[in-house]
């Protein structure tokens, strides 16, 4: 049955409604689930802060996101493959990428903010570093676990470097690629709304509406706000499969 | 175009300190063109290292290979290798992987690909050319693969094992389908195999190879007219003396002394 999935959520919503009815939970630590649409309406609607309604900061956000995202997989994807291609490269950069992965990208807030200031160009670089790294690993794992095989094969065929960049690596590489992209993305989501906790510029930002709705003690505004952003990461996540199973036909 | 091998040894340095792996011994073998020789010998003897040399992707510890009287070029002298695990480019469908290697040759596009269709036709893979590899049977995915390899027509076709994991009827089409190819083509194959009835059923000559470190321990002309029958009882004495060889194969190679008295053919 294609709707199993919705089954479980649907059941603990009925549940925490029904919890909800008889009082058994408080309404100001948790609202119902009722109460918590009208807060996406006045989310919508109204704003929050007012004025600043819901579409505008989904906007931003997604545009900070992209933009991270894709200085990461602009530097990750490339760098990748070299590195993958490479033992000896793999072994020079590897160390300062080992050093480097295990800081949380929130904990480079303080000296993001010392660099750029607050505004886009610090969320960005956050959201940069939350992507970077998955990208980076998949991309090299994608191109060391080509069986080496298809390599000789192209030689045996005659393969200058070129063609067995383009005819072997870069396709036995890309549904690692991909995967990378994928998490890289979430994780970047993830990191973004963090980011945006400490405060932007332009007052757009989900993260920085869900710390404006909790200033003026509107937890239904705020759970709204989470099922947004849950919602668009799994939107983001279906668009990234669904284009991916469009050019990975082979698997 | 005779393919001569003079004098290949190769040696495997290993890594722990132990004593470096003799994998070949002093192979001195002339395949003349158009003949379609197999090579027999126990397992892990050396025969695919054999193959990897003449295709170039490994370097003799010594010796040489040639070809028309002079070394082999291997950025011009096209050696065709078809690999025992087929080797097909998972991302690619049949048809790129078949006009691949006319594509890195520079064939313009509508002329690599109206010839590999062809191939595509008369392997019996129409239907199928835009299908991925791991939608074919295995039978289909060594067809591509043969296809993929005599598309750029190589001076010599080396196989490894292709048929090794069909199972037996598949098998049993597949040799009558290369020799048909075979007979029409008339290209230089040199065929490894585990299996002696093939060897039997598709060469002009075997060459049963010895254990570890490999040399050449004999050489078979397969006298048994074409098209050959397998039960017939010349092929059944070219079997039995093939086994024999075998088993004394088993032992090692031959001492030198021993060596030129079996293999004046082999020392021109």
């Amino acid at each position: 049955m294609r709707y199993d999935r919705y089954l479980l959520p649907l059941a603990l919503v009925l549940v925490w409604q029904g919890l909800s009815l008889i009082k058994a939970i408080p309404p100001h630590l948790l609202p119902s689930p009722i109460k918590v649409l009208s807060g996406l309406r006045d989310l919508m609607v109204i704003g929050m802060p007012p004025g600043h309604l819901l579409p505008y900061h989904i906007l931003y956000s997604l545009y900070r996101v992209a933009l991270g995202f894709a200085f990461a997989a602009l530097l990750g994807i490339p760098l990748g493959l070299l590195m993958g291609g490479s033992t000896r490269l793999r072994r020079i950069i590897s160390p300062l990428i080992e050093l480097l992965r295990p800081i949380p990208p929130l904990a480079w807030i303080p000296i993001a903010i010392l660099w750029f200031g607050i505004g886009i160009k610090s969320a960005s670089f956050i959201i940069f570093l939350g992507a970077f790294f998955p990208i980076l690993i998949n991309t090299i794992s994608g191109v060391t676990s080509i069986n080496p095989v298809y390599f000789e094969a192209a030689r045996t065929l005659h393969a200058n470097p070129k063609h067995i960049f383009f005819k072997v690596l870069l396709p036995g590489a890309i549904p690692s690629i991909f995967v990378g992209m994928r998490v890289g993305v979430g994780i970047g989501w993830m990191t973004l709304v963090a980011a945006e906790f400490t405060g932007v510029k332009s007052g757009f930002g989900l993260g920085y509406m869900i710390m404006t709705a909790r200033d003026i003690q509107r937890p239904d505004e705020i759970l709204a706000g989470m099922l947004i952003i849950g919602l668009i990461g799994v939107l983001i996540n279906g668009a990234l499969r669904a284009y991916e199973s469009r050019i990975v036909r082979w698997q | 175009m005779a393919l001569v091998l003079i004098g290949l040894s190769k040696v495997f340095d290993t890594k722990n300190g132990d004593a470096p792996l003799h994998v070949l011994k002093d192979i001195n073998c002339r395949v003349e063109e158009g003949m379609f020789v197999s090579v027999v010998g126990p397992s892990g003897c050396g025969k695919t290292t054999l193959l990897r040399i003449i295709a170039g992707l490994e370097r003799s510890s010594s010796g040489k290979v040639l070809i028309d009287g002079r070394e082999i070029a291997y950025d011009t002298d096209r050696i065709g290798l078809v690999f025992q695990e087929y080797a097909l480019f998972p991302w690619f469908t049949t048809l790129q992987n078949i006009q691949l290697g006319l594509e890195i040759m520079g064939i313009p596009k509508r002329k690599r690909l109206a010839a590999a269709m062809n191939y595509i036709h008369r392997f019996g893979l129409s239907g199928f050319e835009n299908r991925y590899p791991r939608e074919l049977s295995g039978g289909m995915q060594q067809r591509v693969a043969i296809a993929r390899t005599l598309i750029i027509d190589p001076k010599v076709t080396l196989m490894d094992e292709p048929f090794g994991s069909l199972d037996s009827q598949t098998r049993n089409d597949l040799q009558a389908f290369l020799l048909s190819l075979w007979e029409t083509q008339r290209v230089t194959i040199i065929f490894v195999t585990h299996n002696v009835d093939e060897a039997v059923f598709l060469s002009d000559e075997i060459l049963v190879f010895s254990s570890r470190p490999a040399s050449i321990i004999n050489r078979f002309p397969v006298d048994c007219p074409r098209p050959r029958d397998r039960t017939s009882p010349a092929c059944n004495a070219v079997r039995k003396r093939v086994l024999e060889a075998l088993e004394a194969a088993k032992k090692g190679p031959l001492p030198a002394a021993q060596e030129s008295e079996v293999l004046p053919s082999c020392r021109r």
